[in-house]
Parts: structure tokens; sequence; C-alpha cells
């Protein structure tokens, strides 16, 4: 299984599923819910967060989290909807 | 008739006139409570201080409007009663902050506005519903509609109005439109859908899918620069550009206003007051004459050496600490409108977790370079009381405030940039060992960063100068008192001889450990009141080099000034600020003991 952490800049994903409890929580709160397609846009060096674009709009996920998100890469970029 | 009672309202109901309130709450009807709630970031506090005139803060990071404001609005003959609610994502709380914001929509409401980003529907709309769901009557802002359809997102309001079941009206905060229809239509409010949870984003997504229809956009300039911003090499130096680049203006502006502005105003006016002054004293030697007015400087009134009341205490805020602090909060307000304090957030946070803090603890930080009182105080917008502390602990003993540095400067400038650089270096150095030390021994584990990344956009210098003004107001009140009780009490300690002999009694110490002369135990000392003060007074001591850097260290760690004694205290409780003071004389001596025998080997 991939992870929301592994994938490399510029590829796109859907997410099929949240780490349980509170970060969970604060994920989906801001949109990020299974079946919704992102685009990684970077990583900072020493375990530093993920910046993500989802509906357009850029979200930094703390490392650790970001390794308990669970992705199925897509193979071809999605034409942003 | 009754009405609800005011958050924290000693009284059992409201009687017809409220005694804690300076407007007149009537036996009728006009009175109306309307609650204004939304995400984060989408214009909410802009939208507030559009409807009720009250000066408010609209800010980019998360966590500045915990707490709530309160305005009025009087339209129609009704008079609204407008709470500006925390910013929240969900009423699932996943912070204080939304925990507040559902409390205060439990207590009911007569009119609900719910903030809306248009340029984010879909995730607005998830604290929308929940809303609905509680039944109250409610009306939706849907803001940023200009944004929005700038980006090629279309929204159909009266699609959207069917489908939630209440008003919705298309709105720009930040210029006004559209707020006179809100307003108008407040009185139309009425609960809308009520969707259960479990069904709740496939509402949403059908929602979205029939109100809203998005053209395909080509990737814009500020698309280019948001992703470089948060890019690990082009991040990294655009963050260096914008520290170097802000050091740079705080500094022009500090100067400039010094120079042209309050060195000339002191000097032009006060003084010859003083000079007046003076003799109707009783001469120099009088006692009011050396409370008030000092000691002369070579023959005449020195506003920084004299140390009286008027004059060095009047002096060192107003003319030589005040310009830095301007300059610094009208860059970091600036940057905070801008919106690149979250792509900050983003850079710092793997520096951040090495202490046991993440990417949002940079906000406190820079603020505590500033003044650390409001850094401090700032520390609330992070989540567990593990991160407070440590973040508070490593702001009172490394991160040096803007009259610090002033005085920083002005005891190692003349030797040369690189004793500057060394003090400032050991800080960065005492503030991450510490962190880590901290980190590793402190019970707990600290959470992680998850923080959505608005879009640039371009500042409203109204809102800054609303801000800065703000900030600037809360700095006068607080330092200018302490600074006055400070020199007071400096100038009773070292002519009562009180210094003297605590000076003698940790003699040894300091010359064991510090390799400084004793009679720095003195100034040292005196840094817990006015650090200023001490340094001013290390000065004419001739010390070496090497020894002035290990004093300006040790002082600049040690105790904070006694506005940030208090505000720890009231921040952390007793137990957790004796813990901090503990820790930071511990820090303070270790970090001179090396650096004196780091220099003691160079030499």
């Amino acid at each position: 299984m991939t992870m929301l952490c592994t994938l490399a800049n510029g590829q796109t994903a859907k997410i099929t599923a949240l780490p349980q409890g509170m970060s969970g929580r604060r994920l989906e709160a801001l949109g990020l819910r299974p079946g919704k397609v992102v685009t990684k846009v970077s990583g900072m060096p020493f375990f530093g967060p993920v910046t993500i674009v989802l509906d357009g709009r850029q979200i930094a996920i703390g490392h650790g989290i970001c390794c308990k998100v669970s992705v199925e890469p897509l193979a071809e970029r999605k034409a942003e909807k | 008739m009754l009405f609800n009672k005011c958050a924290g309202c000693p009284l059992g109901e409201c009687p017809g006139k409220c005694p804690f309130s300076t407007l007149e709450i009537g036996g009728d009807t006009d009175n109306k409570k309307v609650l204004l709630v939304g995400n984060p970031n989408v214009g909410k506090s802009a939208l507030f201080t559009r409807l009720t005139g009250v000066h408010a803060f609209s800010s980019n990071y998360p966590g500045t409007t915990v707490g709530f404001t309160e305005g009025y609005l009087r339209f129609e003959g009704v008079r609204y009663r407008l709470i500006d609610v925390p910013g929240a994502y969900t009423l699932e709380p996943t912070n204080e902050a939304e925990d507040v914001a559902k409390r205060i929509l439990e207590e009911g409401a007569d009119v609900v506005v719910i903030t809306v980003d248009a340029t984010a529907l879909e995730r607005n709309l998830n604290l929308a519903l929940q809303v609905l769901e509680m039944g109250l009557p409610s009306v939706i802002a849907l803001n940023m509609v200009d944004e929005a359809r700038h980006e090629g997102i279309n929204i159909d309001v009266e699609a959207l109005e069917k489908a939630l079941g209440v008003p919705v009206v298309g709105t720009v905060a930040v210029t006004g439109q559209g707020i006179s229809e809100l307003i108008s239509r407040l009185k139309d409010a009425r609960p809308g859908i009520a969707v259960p949870a479990a069904e709740r984003w496939n509402r949403i997504g059908e929602i979205a899918a029939s109100a809203q229809t998005i053209e395909h956009r080509h990737h814009t300039v500020r698309d280019r620069i948001e992703d470089l911003s948060v890019h690990p090499g082009w991040g990294a130096l655009l963050g260096l550009f914008a520290i170097l680049g802000s050091f740079a203006a705080v500094r022009v502006i500090g100067e400039g206003l010094i120079d042209y502005l309050l060195d000339p105003l002191f000097n032009g006016i006060l003084m010859p007051i003083f000079q007046w002054l003076g003799p109707l004293l009783g001469g120099e030697g009088s006692l009011p004459f050396r409370v008030l007015l000092g000691m002369l400087v070579d023959g005449r009134i020195d506003p920084e050496l004299s140390f009286g009341l008027l004059t060095t205490g009047l002096y060192v805020p107003l003319v030589m600490v005040l310009p830095y602090v301007v300059a610094f909060y009208g860059v970091l307000s600036f940057l905070e409108d801008v919106g690149y304090l979250p792509r900050f957030a983003v850079l710092f946070d793997a520096l951040l977790h090495k202490v046991g803090l993440h990417g949002f603890a940079i906000v406190p930080n820079l603020l505590g370079l500033g003044c650390n009182v409001p850094g401090i105080m700032a520390t609330r917008i992070l989540e567990s009381r593990r991160e407070r502390f440590i973040a508070s602990t490593l702001i009172s003993v490394a991160v040096p405030c803007a009259g610090l540095q002033a005085m920083i400067i002005g005891a190692l400038g003349d030797l040369g940039g690189r004793y500057v650089l060394a003090v400032y270096g050991t800080l960065f150095v005492a503030w991450v060992i510490l962190g880590r030390i901290m980190h590793k021994f402190l019970p707990g584990y600290s959470p992680e960063l998850v923080v959505e990344i608005p879009p640039y956009r371009l500042p409203a210098f109204k809102g800054i100068g609303m801000k800065l003004w703000f900030r600037i107001k809360g700095f006068l009140m607080e330092a200018i008192p302490m600074v006055l009780a400070g020199v007071l009490v400096a100038n009773l300690l070292s002519t009562s001889g009180f210094m003297d002999v605590v000076s003698a009694l940790l003699s040894p110490l300091f010359r064991g450990v510090l390799g400084l002369p004793p009679e720095t135990a003195g100034p040292i000392l005196l840094g817990f009141l006015r650090k200023d003060i001490a340094v001013g007074m290390l000065i004419p001591m001739r010390l070496q080099p090497g020894q002035m850097v290990v004093a300006v260290v040790t002082l600049a760690m040690t105790f904070p000034c006694i506005a940030t004694f208090i505000v720890l205290w009231k921040e952390l409780g007793v137990k957790d600020m004796l813990k901090t003071i503990g820790i930071m004389i511990l820090a303070a001596l270790a970090a001179g003991g090396v650096l004196n025998f780091l220099f003691a080997l160079a030499s």
C-alpha cells in the first residue's frame, strides 16, 4: 500500500484511508477524505511537512501523519476538474 | 422579557438595562443576537469589521481569533449584537478554538451568519451543514466571490439558496461588496436543511455539483510562487530573503524613526523642560533631582546614562525601543496579511519538531523577537500544555526581544560585528540544545502540523495599520510602567547598597564559572528588572571583548524583564514558571561557562 508521504513531487493520487483518531478528523475537517484526489507539491527535507493540493488549495501535513494516509497513485495526471 | 445572557455575566437574568454595558438593552423585541461563524481565513473578521465598524482583526494565521469579539449593528430599528465566533473547520472539535465555537453556538442565537469561502466551497459547506443541523435561523455570506470568479469558479447563488434552504448573499468583505444586502436579509434568516452526519459529505458533493461550475484555468504566476514557497530549495531561499528583508526593513524604519523623529523630538521638547526643571527641584544632588532627572554626565543631563525617571526612564522605552517595536510589528503584520506565515511554518516545521514543537510555533518565536510578552501570549495557539511550556521557556531564555537586541548591538557593535554574531549564534545554539533537552525529558508527545495554506493576498493597508496600532498600544501600556518602575527600583537598590552585598555573595560564581569581575554581578542581577540598563552599566566597566560577550549572553538568557516574568506566571502558573526560571538560570550559567572556557582556550 502506498502512503501519502512516499509520493513523488507532482504525483497525483486518490485518498483511500485516513488514520484513526484526532489526526484523521483534522484532515477530514480540511476536506481531505477517502475518494478525494490530491497532488503532492513538495516535501521538506529532514522529515518536514508534505504540501499537497486539494481542490486547488494547498495544505501542509506533518510527516508523521502523512505516513498514515494511504493513497492509490493515479497513473496519468488527471486534469484538474 | 428575558434575553440571552452575555458570556460571563454574573447576573442571573438581564434586567431592563445592563449595568455592565454602555449600551441600553431595552425591554423590547428589538435586540437580536447574531453569531458570525466560519472556517479560519475566510474573511470572517473582515466581515465583522464591515458590519459593526468595531476594530477587529483579520489575519491569515490560525489562532488570532481565539476568544471572541463583540460589536453592535443597528438596522431598521433593530439592534443586532454581533459575536465573532472563533474560526472552526468542524463542530466535532479538534482544537480549543473549535471547542469554543461549538459552545457559543450551543448557547443559541437569533441569527447565525455562516461565512463561506467561495473559493473552497466543499470544505466550507462541511461546517455550514453542521451549523444548519443545529436548527438555528441562518443566513449564508458567500464571501470572496470576486476571487472565486478570478479562479474560474462560478457559484449559482439561487441554486445554493434552494439547496440549503437559507438565504445566500454573495459578498466581498474586503471591499464591502454585498454587505448592505447581507444586512437587509438578516431578517429573512430561517432554519435550513438538516443532514445527518453520515450523509453529509455525499450531500455536499451533490450540492457542489449542482451549484458550482469550475472552468479549467492555467497555472498563474501566483500559483508558481505558491508552489515555490513550499519547495525545499526555493522555499528556503525565499524564506531567507523574507527574513533578511524583514530585518533590513526593521533597521531602516527603526533607525529612521529614531534619527529623524523621536530623538529630535525628545531633545527639542523634553530636554529644555528638564533644564528648566532642574533648579526648581533643588539642583544637582538633591533627592528629587536624582530620582526624576538622575545624575549629570559631563555636566549635563544625558538621556541614555543619567538614569532619572523622566530622562532615561522615558528615553529608553520611547526613543530607543519603541521605534524598533513599531518597525518589527509593521513588517510582521505585513507578512501575516500577505499570507506568508503558514509558509514559514512549513519551512520551520522540521527544525521545530526537533525541539518538540511544530511549524505553528514559529509565530510565537517570531513575535518574541519584537517583545517576549506577546510572544509568550501567542503560545496559546499551540495545542498542548507541553508545547506551550517548551515554547514559553525557549522564548524567555533564548529569544532576544527588540529592546535587548538594541542593547546587544549597543554593547558589542563597536567592538566588531563578529562579537554580535557570537551572541546571536550562542543564543540560537542554546535555543536548539535547550529545546532538545526539554523534548527528551518532558512527558507527553507533541502533535503534528496540519495547516491550510491560504493563497497569497494583497494586504489591505488599513487592516495592517489597525493591527499595528493595537500592538503598539499594548506595548506602551505594558512597557512604560514597567520601565519606570524598573528605573525607580534600580535607583533604590544601587543607592541603598543592597546590590553591593549580593554582588559580593555571588562574586565567586561570577569569577569561577563565567570569568567575570565581581562588580558585573550587580548589573546582571539588575537585569531582572531592566536588561537595557544592565547592559548600559556594563559598558563603562571596560571588560575584555570576550568577557563582554559572556556577560551579554548571560544577561540575555537570564531573567526576562518583569513584564515577561508576570506573563509567564499568568500563562503557565506558579509551578511551571518556577521551573522555567530554574531552567533559565542553569542554561545561562552553562552557556556563559562554556563560552568563557572557549574564549580561554582561544587566547
